[in-house]
């Protein structure tokens, strides 16, 4: 079963425009790389060379910060809504 | 227009805590930078009472706000933040007597909204997708639905942001560097200090050197990517002789050093300028001050620090 993933609008250019998209995989890192085999390059703007979230980027898995269950290992399970936020928040 | 002088917002303020907003210190770096062809010179802004530099034009945009008559007993002051303007305003607010609403997106760092919620302002929480930009529209609907109710200070819009820099901030620079300093070097957020600040120093020959993030989805907290973001009303790039970008990882690994090798803790954003002026000083000699927005500990939930 699919999962929802929203995007910021700061991720919009990675997605090929959109800002709310279906995937599918059992953990975040499985659902990042089913969005960058449809839009390469997605991946690597939210994590790391090491496979790890990149720290300016947070992301609710339901109401569940994924950095406190595992980070990109976090479970993802079926029909979740994954929210990507920006760590920051420009302008302060 | 503005009628606000340094002398008048000294007056006012005597006595309150709020007499400890500017005049913050202005010290040498003497690891990070050592050997290159320019002098690197922080000014620590995290001394502010409410930790940040915003507590400049939190307090200029409510004694302006208050100067031109507009708050009355029973009007709230409004503004959108992602934080540290918002513990400005809180601040300030308290001390004045005004109640304040705050837009700000949700899932921000947890210390500011706890900070300004101790200060008595109300949170009105927008969607974090949106991030701050959400929370501006937020602001300017709330704005339009009640002008009676709110007098909406608008950092990214209100003279008295950049006036607070240009008579404040770029005053004390001057003074403090015995009229030394050849290059400012500061993050683009709202644009209130590099525009303010630029009034002040560029007549006297200093160079401006404003920076950005480098790309849209970034870590530098409080600062804009421009090319991707509402454009602050009070945005001039011609204030700057100089504009450079900066990535986050290389900013939170200087942000790191200054730790380390300074004793300085600063938030993202300090590390971000300093990585920018590192750059300059490379290039060029001269007396480089380079402003560091706030401190550290406005982090401590983040993953900055873990």
């Amino acid at each position: 079963m699919p999962v929802t993933v929203r995007l910021p609008g700061a991720l919009r250019d990675a997605a090929g425009g959109e800002t709310r998209l279906t995937a599918s995989g059992r953990t975040l890192r499985d659902v990042i790389a089913d969005i960058d085999r449809r839009h390469p390059g997605f991946a690597s703007r939210v994590l790391d060379d090491a496979g790890a979230l990149r720290s300016y980027v947070n992301v609710y898995i339901g109401d569940e910060d994924a950095r406190e269950r595992g980070g990109s290992a976090a479970a993802v399970p079926d029909g979740s809504e994954v929210m990507v936020i920006p760590a920051m928040a420009g302008g302060r | 227009m503005t009628r606000l002088t340094a002398e008048l917002v000294r007056e006012r303020v005597r006595g309150t805590i709020l007499e400890r907003v500017g005049d913050t210190p202005l010290i040498p770096l003497h690891r990070v930078g050592a050997g290159l062809r320019g002098d690197l010179w922080v000014k620590i802004e995290s001394a502010n009472p409410g930790g940040s530099v915003k507590d400049r034009p939190g307090l200029w945009m409510v004694l302006d706000a208050e100067e031109e008559g507009w708050l009355g007993r029973r009007r709230v002051v409004l503004d959108a933040t992602s934080g540290n303007t918002g513990v400005a305003l809180a601040m300030v607010c308290a001390v004045r007597g005004h109640a304040l609403e705050l837009c700000v997106p949700d899932k921000v760092s947890l210390e500011r909204k706890r900070i300004a919620r101790a200060f008595g302002a109300q949170l009105v929480l927008t969607d974090p997708l949106e991030g701050t930009d959400g929370a501006i529209r937020e602001a300017q609907r709330r704005a339009a639905a009640d002008p009676d109710r709110y007098v909406y200070v608008d950092q990214y819009s209100n003279p008295a942001n950049p006036l607070s820099h240009e008579l404040g901030t770029a005053a004390e620079i001057w003074k403090q560097s015995g009229g030394r300093v050849t290059h400012f070097v500061a993050g683009v957020g709202t644009s209130g200090t590099i525009v303010g600040v630029s009034r002040g120093l560029r007549p006297k020959g200093v160079r401006i050197v404003a920076v950005q993030p480098d790309a849209a989805l970034h870590g530098i907290d409080g600062w804009k990517h421009m090319p991707t973001a509402l454009r602050p009303a009070i945005w001039d790039e011609r204030v700057a002789d100089v504009h450079r970008v900066m990535g986050t990882e290389e900013a939170l690994a200087i942000t790191k050093r200054l730790a380390r090798e300074e004793g300085i803790f600063t938030g993202p954003s300090g590390g971000a300028a300093v990585a920018a002026a590192l750059a300059v000083a490379r290039e060029e000699a001269g007396r480089i001050v380079v402003l560091i927005a706030d401190g550290g500990d406005r982090y401590l939930s983040t993953p900055l620090w873990e």
